[in-house]
């Protein structure tokens, strides 16, 4: 007769179980490990470039051209284009995006919502280099009937693209957000005799404000680091321009300019694309960091 | 009994409010269909500029400075090769990382760390992850603009997708089960690698075929690696006919992928490599979209499966 | 140190069932438990007869499923917990609270029916096999031989012979218990703790799962944990009343429900809170 539980197979389950926990603890490190490769290369890569750079050059300076003999450091030239794609990406995709996450929330059919909103969710995974040619050859010819002296490379087009890349992100976290506001708080305002488009602005909007906020900032967040519609379709020239009709280069389609050409390792050239990465990089942590912290509040009140 | 005129103020406010809910269904149900419709638009224009584009001699041709000869053998050749590096680093790190937060991790300020590094990965541009590639796997590992760079860069990029779907399907394993297992005399791993692994492979899945289709249709980090060259050839094959008849000779090669190859021809003006582009950017849609459409068809079907 | 139970049943032959049975099974003394800071159990001792079933009751918050989860060593899964105090189990005289002792060869020894029945999304076979499979069993004629002896205890045998194949989430609630009874008695555990096991089922299951538990201590010691008064007078032998994480009382439970000895015991057990 066997006796049970066998001690020796008990000793090698305590072997494996100490060795999976290093095996699993090594994936966790792993996410870690990326985050400070990032960190890491954009620092040190780009450490020359701020050693030769004064900072202050970086906001005296009105134009960006690091690869010029005559070189300009104003990186407020890129940033202008980031801002203003993001901005109009932002006017399409915010208010778009709210109605529609009301409508899903508060009107739609449980079954026709469920239908809808995984569909929404493929516009975000559509390769972006394909919004970038659909922006290029389609919608900007349409725009230039509207506005006759639009430019082939355009700041508008690249933007509206963006906005309709970014629905997904802001309908589908607010309807999140709004579907977890407690029935209850709604049976209140419909006890008075409210609407559902009342109750939707009045109750559920304000409860699921903060889940909204993330979903907003976390929407920006994408835009502002969107990298191939803009490359495609709002230019590669960095100008300091808010006008949405002109072209201009965004921080990162001037790193995809760099890019495209040879760039010996070590260069101007090579170093600039690291500190427009830093930029970015700080740029897009905070508004990662405030989205975590609004949709951690979020969770944490209902 | 109320005054006649309250009574007829209510009747009008309430009709005024049905009125505006009826409209604002309406406008939603337009909004919600012309957004839909866009995708829509979407595929019709691509499909009209480069339907005719696809055929045989378009999928076995090399890139060619005569558009009507150029094809994407080299591309899809490069996303295949890519796709299998970047699974084979983003699935197991990340499925590990998801069951050590899940089910290991103590809550302290490290694992906190750990999280919100994670929540911030998930949105960090993936230009960037082409420039941690561009200084740390071109350059300090000398991995050159190769397979092994491109497919890491883009593992990186996934990693975090991979790891909140891991976790996302743990945490639908109702605590009972595991409670059951360890109350019979499981330990920890016994626990994941009898029941919750077996349990959550559907969520997983999920995870791992909707963080694929992000990284087939990702450019940006790979152009940032230098990826973006002129590609007519093909990386050596990983089986060989001698000993030991396996090589890694292609994760060194240089490469091309679907949508960079879709990249070069928009930037190119003439109207046939216009249709060139549309006809990768058709391929590279009719994958992405088949993918998520898997992955959402999974989803449903672990859902309706497992009722606990 | 031997924990092994085939090893305990080599030591004290079956036969001899009345010395077995003098002996208390389990020896609670002065066992603390603290949650981070917060304690929840205070001083309690007690002696669980061998092939008896205990009854614990109390308000709910009182600390029995606390207790109860302390003989197998569940809340060595969750940080912040700490014991103090010993809980000795014959034969052996183990204290299963000492510091050199692996939780994971307690839990092999005592089996723990909960609250919701949770089987495995597995085959019925599965779900019994799995705790023979954790402690080395593998061959086939065995496991065969187990199993069906483990839902034949469970009395689930005959309604489940001819689809021991199928996923166990396919039987209805009270069999899905029956089934997680049979789990646990399948490897022959010293002691079978219940958490409130009929909790979520419908009076018929309830009283089939309590028939049930009555026919187990025939082969096994047996604690519950029950918030239901009535059960506790139904099936237990003993019963020991808890309040505030102390134990107000223990004692044969018809002694105790017709003539307690405390104060708090006759107002709970009379309703008046609780």
């Amino acid at each position: 007769m066997e006796v049970f539980p066998r001690t020796s197979s008990r000793r090698l389950d305590k072997a494996v179980e100490t060795f999976m926990v290093w095996v699993l603890r090594a994936g966790g490190w792993a996410s870690v490990l990326v985050t400070f490769g990032i960190v890491i290369t954009l620092v040190t890569e780009s450490w020359p470039f701020f050693r030769e750079v004064p900072l202050i050059r970086l906001f005296q300076d009105t134009m960006w051209t690091p690869l010029f003999a005559q070189p300009q450091y104003g990186i407020g030239a890129l940033l202008a284009g980031t801002l203003v794609t993001t901005g109009v990406a932002l006017l399409v995709a915010i208010p778009l995006g709210t109605i529609l996450a009301i409508y899903l929330s508060e009107f739609a059919d449980p079954k026709f919502r469920d239908w809808v909103k995984p569909m929404l969710e493929l516009l975000s995974a559509v390769p972006t280099v394909v919004y970038g040619y659909f922006a290029l050859l389609s919608l900007t010819p349409i725009l230039q009937k509207i506005f006759p002296d639009l430019p082939q490379f355009s700041m508008l087009s690249a933007g509206l693209m963006m906005g309709v890349m970014i629905v997904p992100y802001v309908t589908s976290l607010g309807e999140d957000a709004m579907r977890s506001v407690p029935m209850l708080l709604r049976e209140g305002a419909f006890a008075l005799g409210d609407g559902k488009l009342g109750v939707g602005l009045r109750v559920v909007f304000p409860g699921a404000f903060s889940g909204l906020a993330a979903a907003y900032v976390l929407a920006i967040s994408r835009a502002v680091g969107e990298t191939m519609i803009v490359a495609i379709a709002a230019g590669l020239q960095p100008k300091m321009t808010m006008n949405p009709l002109d072209s201009a280069a965004t921080v990162t389609a001037f790193i995809v300019q760099v890019s495209l050409g040879d760039l010996p390792h070590g260069s101007i050239g090579y170093q600039s694309i690291f500190a427009a990465g830093a930029a970015l990089f700080l740029m897009t942590l905070g508004f990662n960091l405030a989205g975590h912290a609004l949709r951690r509040r979020f969770h944490r009140a209902t | 009994m109320q005054p006649e005129p309250l009574r007829t103020l209510q009747e009008g406010r309430a009709r005024r409010r049905r009125a505006i809910d009826s409209n604002f269904r309406r406008l939603g149900f337009f909004l919600t269909l012309s957004t839909l419709g866009i995708l829509a638009i979407l595929m019709l224009n691509l499909a009209m500029n480069g339907l005719a584009r696809i055929d045989w001699q378009f999928m076995s041709s090399f890139p060619s400075r005569r558009a009507g000869e150029a094809g994407i053998l080299s591309a899809w050749v490069g996303t295949l090769l890519l796709m299998l590096v970047t699974a084979s680093a983003a699935i197991p790190f990340g499925v590990a990382a998801g069951i050590y937060l899940e089910e290991y991790a103590p809550k302290n300020r490290w694992t906190a760390f750990v999280e919100i590094n994670i929540a911030n990965l998930a949105g960090v541009p993936s230009i960037l992850y082409g420039l941690m590639a561009l200084g740390l796997f071109v350059y300090q590992f000398r991995f050159g603009q190769s397979l092994l760079s491109g497919g890491l860069a883009l593992g990186c990029l996934v990693l975090p997708i991979v790891i909140v779907a891991t976790r996302e399907s743990l945490r639908t394993i109702p605590s009972g089960i595991r409670e059951a297992a360890f109350a019979l005399g499981a330990t920890r791993w016994q626990a994941v690698w009898h029941h919750l692994l077996p349990y959550s492979t559907g969520g997983i899945a999920t995870g791992v075929i909707l963080a694929m289709s992000r990284a087939i249709g990702e450019s940006a980090p790979l152009i940032t690696i230098g990826a973006l060259t002129f590609i007519a050839f093909l990386p050596p094959a990983p089986l060989i006919s001698h000993a030991p008849f396996v090589s890694v000779d292609w994760l060194f090669s240089p490469f091309t992928a679907l949508p960079i190859q879709m990249f070069n021809w928009v930037s190119r003006p003439g109207e046939e490599f216009q249709s060139n582009a549309a006809a990768a950017g058709l391929i590279l849609m009719v994958i992405t979209l088949s993918m998520n459409a898997a992955a959402i068809l999974l989803r449903r079907r672990a859902q309706r499966n497992i009722t606990w | 140190m031997s924990l092994s139970p085939e090893n305990a049943r080599q030591a004290i032959p079956e036969s001899d069932a009345s010395e077995s049975k003098d002996l208390p099974k389990v020896q609670i003394r002065g066992v603390n438990f603290f949650y981070g800071s917060h304690q929840v159990l205070r001083n309690v001792s007690m002696d669980v007869p061998a092939l008896k079933v205990t009854a614990l009751i109390g308000p709910s918050g009182c600390g029995k499923t606390t207790l109860l989860r302390c003989l197998n060593r569940m809340h060595d899964l969750y940080p912040g917990n700490r014991y103090e105090g010993s809980i000795q189990v014959q034969p052996d005289g183990t204290d299963i609270l000492g510091s050199g002792v692996d939780p994971i060869q307690v839990r092999m020894r005592f089996g723990m029916v909960f609250q919701k029945p949770n089987p495995f999304p597995k085959s019925i076979y599965e779900n019994v096999a799995y705790g023979l499979r954790l402690q080395g069993m593998n061959r086939r004629r065995e496991l065969d031989e187990r199993v069906e002896k483990a839902l034949r205890e469970a009395a689930l045998w005959e309604e489940v012979k001819s689809r021991l194949h199928q996923m166990a989430h396919n039987l209805s609630g009270g069999q899905q218990q029956r089934l997680c009874i049979a789990r646990a008695v399948a490897t022959d555990p010293d002691v079978v703790l219940f958490d409130e096991p009929t909790s979520a089922l419908d009076p018929i299951a309830t009283s089939k799962i309590e028939e049930l538990i009555v026919e187990l201590k025939k082969r096994v010691t047996v604690m519950i944990v029950t918030h239901n008064l009535q059960q506790a007078g139904r099936i237990s032998d003993m019963t020991a009343f808890m309040y505030l994480g102390e134990l107000i009382e223990f004692g044969e439970t018809n002694r105790m429900f017709t003539n307690p000895a405390k104060p708090q015991t006759e107002d709970y057990i009379s309703g008046r809170f609780g």
